[in-house]
């Protein structure tokens, strides 16, 4: 499928989409003129397909520095008029929730859709954090998709939905249905509106002053506070009537299912399909009560579904939010149905959904069927643990290996132990830093947190601290830390700012150090050194990282400086397009097989076969770090380059 | 399967097109009329992890296939397959790709690669009523790549006798989402896999 199909396609042809394509078609029908975001996974291809549809759509679209900026983009452009998208994924949501708290106070008078991917059992992420529990805090409205077809219509109704009761919404992904692809039938397209001046793509709207609702000063906060409340308390009667809410209902089909009959389901999102999937095939009779829209919950909704019921299971993943809801409802109105949820362990706490999950659980209850383990056969069980396992590494030829082998040769020749070596990392493709020969990942909590990471760490302890940050990840908050350090008088902290000129690790988006902004026109390039500069660190090294010699050195001097030091290591992302070939390197007779490049190096484009050290040409990117670190000089570009 | 449906678990490693090999069966199937549900994981794929996608025909909501509850498992590396057991039956079909893409980390980990030929083949053979190795490899490079690998194994899944869609089908939706210089070359690699599945 082509995006020409995405963008164009008209009301009624049916298409094969991904949930994040879905989104954009939603966006694209709902008529957003403003769309910004911080690429995260799984929402990633949402941004890739805006930057490069948006100004075919009449639409603003940046990549932003992060996702607090994102979401402040998006909420002036609401309030100026103008229909606004972000998207992030669920960890976004931590860096944007400062601002996005405040935006439901200040409410929005265009719609506003705020879109998060959440991420349960970690595909992709460091926790599997529940956006719902956001929603309940800001008190903002959620609504909850579970295929690609009602993520676009979802989107839709959202901005109608934002726009009735003046309020951003949330559309909550998660993984499976972000990642999920199927048929989706298209709906209308807004015709695009005027022609722009020369070289702008969107239209502009107009912000009508009114301090009272946008300036929370606590004189306002208190008023805008009960406004929020009262808007909230309004859309549960909303909730009733919604037809995102709905009852799918399963016709009991003999003796004993008429008695499972006598259950229900609550459910939402992704867990709502291994739900129904579960009941339909294994025709247990039960209804399902659906939820789109599941904050604010409506009691009479609630109430309606579960007055007959002799038993409620609520079918959710990660955490019990709904069943707490539930809980309180029935405590309230003094009916005592048992429910079967997380909270009485009929249900795991942790990671998705699947259909044996949900049917090993439901069983628990009804005990309908017999559980047997299929069990290997001996050969099937001895061939599974003979494979190798397949994980992630670091490119060949990617700049980050050779920084990691530097900066371990260099504490290496300072004589400084790996236990008095401490790596601050952070996220990227870096992190892959913590396998073995590398181990260069000792700590991390979040974006950015290196720096600040190694600022703890620098007053805790007398060990060497080195913290590891991208470009893209420095801009989007490792600045402030940094500065941090410089203020605070940091000693014995390395930071090393890994500038591979890309958002590697969700797919080579660009970042503010790039001459290109977010729809690929010509932008003003940040200067890191410039800016480290400015933040007024004096110790500060660029290199290119595959300069060994070069790089070992600058660690050992920056390893035994007495302050904050910064190390800018500059090479290209090896998965960036159109660079220059470089001559592919092999194995010269004079090897003597010491392994160190196998070993030390650990390049995915050698290998030992047969006993013998072995180059694959087909993977060999040419950065020539293996040359310089073979103690016989056994390592030499190929004669024909190939 | 009895009921009109097809649950597919496709596997193998980042690069080899397991993506737009899945969605040119799902729009096969939804061209067909069927429902079909896919899971795609997105991640680290490029990085030389390993990539799998799930494809539900039929009456599902959910885009995951049950354990032991897979038709086909279509390979496209063979210890990619073994990793992949846990969705087969007895009678699940298993369609692949016999040449390996031996993970770049076992010269480090010391970890060994199985023998295809004397391990992999016949322990999937004693053990499932219906598998079929190819050399998808060499029927690509055949056909005039080894990009078109994955038409190859399309075409090989299109030899079962149990599934739902034709060969025409999976022709008419590859056409839909590959550049048209490339028809005639993937059209080759199909009815190359198809054969090679038929004989």
């Amino acid at each position: 499928m082509s995006y020409e199909t995405l963008m164009n396609g008209e009301k009624g042809d049916k298409l094969f989409l991904l949930g994040n394509e879905a989104a954009v078609r939603g966006a694209f029908e709902a008529g957003v003129k403003v769309a910004a975001t911080y690429p995260g996974t799984p929402s990633s291809e949402i941004g890739n397909i805006l930057s490069v549809t948006a100004k075919n759509k009449g639409m603003y679209f940046e990549f932003s520095a992060n996702e607090k900026t994102a979401m402040e983009v998006a909420a002036t452009a609401a309030v100026s008029n103008l229909r606004s998208f972000t998207f992030m994924k669920h960890v976004g949501m931590n860096v944007a929730s400062d601002s996005t708290m405040t935006t439901a106070y200040s409410g929005v008078k265009a719609g506003m859709v705020i879109l998060v991917a959440d991420d349960p059992s970690t595909f992709s992420s460091q926790n599997e954090q529940d956006t719902r529990n956001f929603a309940r805090q800001a008190n903002i409205p959620i609504l909850e998709p579970s295929s690609p077809q009602e993520v676009k219509d979802m989107m839709v109704y959202a901005y109608k939905l934002s726009e009735e009761i003046e309020l951003p919404v949330i559309v909550r992904t998660t993984t499976r249905v972000s990642h999920m692809r199927g048929p989706v039938t298209l709906g209308e397209m807004p015709k695009l509106e005027e022609e722009y001046a020369p070289g702008e793509y969107w239209p502009r709207g107009h912000f009508e002053k009114d301090p009272s609702q946008y300036v929370p000063v606590p004189a306002n906060a208190l008023d805008m506070h009960t406004v929020l409340v009262n808007k909230i308390d309004a859309l549960e009667k909303y909730a009733f009537d919604s037809e995102l809410n709905k009852i799918y209902h399963f016709d009991s089909l003999d003796a004993q299912t008429d008695l499972y009959g006598n259950y229900g389901v609550i459910s939402s999102s992704s867990a709502f399909n291994y739900a129904y999937d579960v009941i339909n095939k294994d025709n247990l009779g039960m209804d399902i009560l659906k939820l789109g829209l599941s904050y604010p919950v409506s009691e009479d909704l609630i109430l309606d579904f579960v007055k007959d019921l002799n038993g409620i299971f609520i079918v959710e993943e990660v955490d019990p939010i709904l069943e707490r809801a539930v809980l309180a409802i029935l405590g309230e109105n003094g009916l005592d149905i048992p429910v079967y949820g997380k909270r009485n362990g009929i249900f795991p706490q942790v990671h998705e959904y699947s259909q044996d999950v949900v049917k090993e659980s439901f069983n628990l209850v009804l005990d309908y069927y017999e559980f047997t383990e299929i069990e290997d056969s001996p050969s099937i069980k001895e061939l599974k643990e003979s494979i190798p396992l397949r994980q992630p590494t670091l490119c060949a030829g990617c700049p980050h290996r050779s920084a990691y082998y530097s900066i371990g040769k260099a504490a290496e020749e300072l004589e400084i132990p790996e236990s008095e070596m401490i790596y601050a990392s952070d996220i990227g493709c870096y992190t892959l830093g913590i396998s073995p020969p590398y181990n260069a990942a000792d700590y991390l909590l979040s974006m950015g947190s290196s720096i600040g990471d190694g600022c703890g760490f620098s007053k805790a302890t007398d060990q060497h601290v080195c913290s590891f940050i991208g470009d893209s990840t420095f801009f989007h908050s490792g600045i402030a830390p940094l500065i941090n350090a410089v203020h605070n008088n940091n000693k014995n902290l390395v930071v090393t700012i890994l500038d591979n000129r890309i958002t590697a690790m969700t797919g080579g988006q660009p970042n503010p150090g790039l001459p290109v902004d977010g729809v690929g026109d010509e932008a003003p390039a940040i200067n890191i050194e410039k800016l480290v500069e400015a933040i007024g660190v004096e110790f500060i090294r660029t290199t290119n990282p595959h300069s060994i010699r070069k790089t070992i050195d600058i660690y050992k001097e920056a390893l035994s400086y007495d302050g904050v030091s910064v190390v800018i290591t500059q090479f290209p992302c090896t998965l960036i397009k159109g660079q220059r070939k470089r001559k592919k390197m092999e194995i010269q007779d004079n090897c003597t097989k010491c392994l160190n490049c196998v070993t030390e190096l650990a390049c995915p484009a050698i290998s030992i076969i047969d006993g013998d050290v072995v180059i694959d040409s087909n993977m060999c990117f040419g950065c020539v770090a293996c040359a310089q670190i073979c103690p016989e000089k056994a390592i030499k570009a190929k004669k024909d380059g190939e | 399967m009895s009921d009109g449906s097809y649950n597919i678990y496709i596997c193998g490693v980042g690069g080899q097109g397991i993506i737009k090999t899945s969605v040119v069966i799902g729009e096969a199937a939804m061209k067909q009329g069927y429902d079909v549900a896919m899971s795609e994981i997105h991640g680290m794929s490029q990085r030389g992890g390993s990539v799998s996608t799930e494809l539900r025909i039929g009456d599902y909501k959910s885009s995951i296939v049950e354990d032991h509850k897979a038709d086909m498992i279509l390979g496209f590396e063979p210890i990619e397959v073994v990793r992949g057991l846990n969705k087969a039956n007895k009678d699940t079909k298993i369609v692949f790709n016999t040449i390996p893409i031996v993970p770049s980390t076992i010269s480090q980990t010391g970890e060994h690669y199985p023998s295809v030929e004397d391990e992999i083949i016949p322990t999937l053979k004693s053990e499932y009523v219906d598998v079929h190795p190819i050399n998808g490899n060499q029927l690509a490079i055949d056909a005039g790549s080894i990009l078109s690998l994955n038409m190859v194994l399309l075409g090989a899944l299109t030899a079962s006798d149990t599934f739902i869609l034709s060969k025409d089908d999976i022709i008419d939706a590859m056409k839909n989402n590959l550049k048209p210089k490339f028809h005639e070359m993937n059209i080759k690699a199909i009815e190359n896999g198809y054969n090679a599945v038929k004989q």
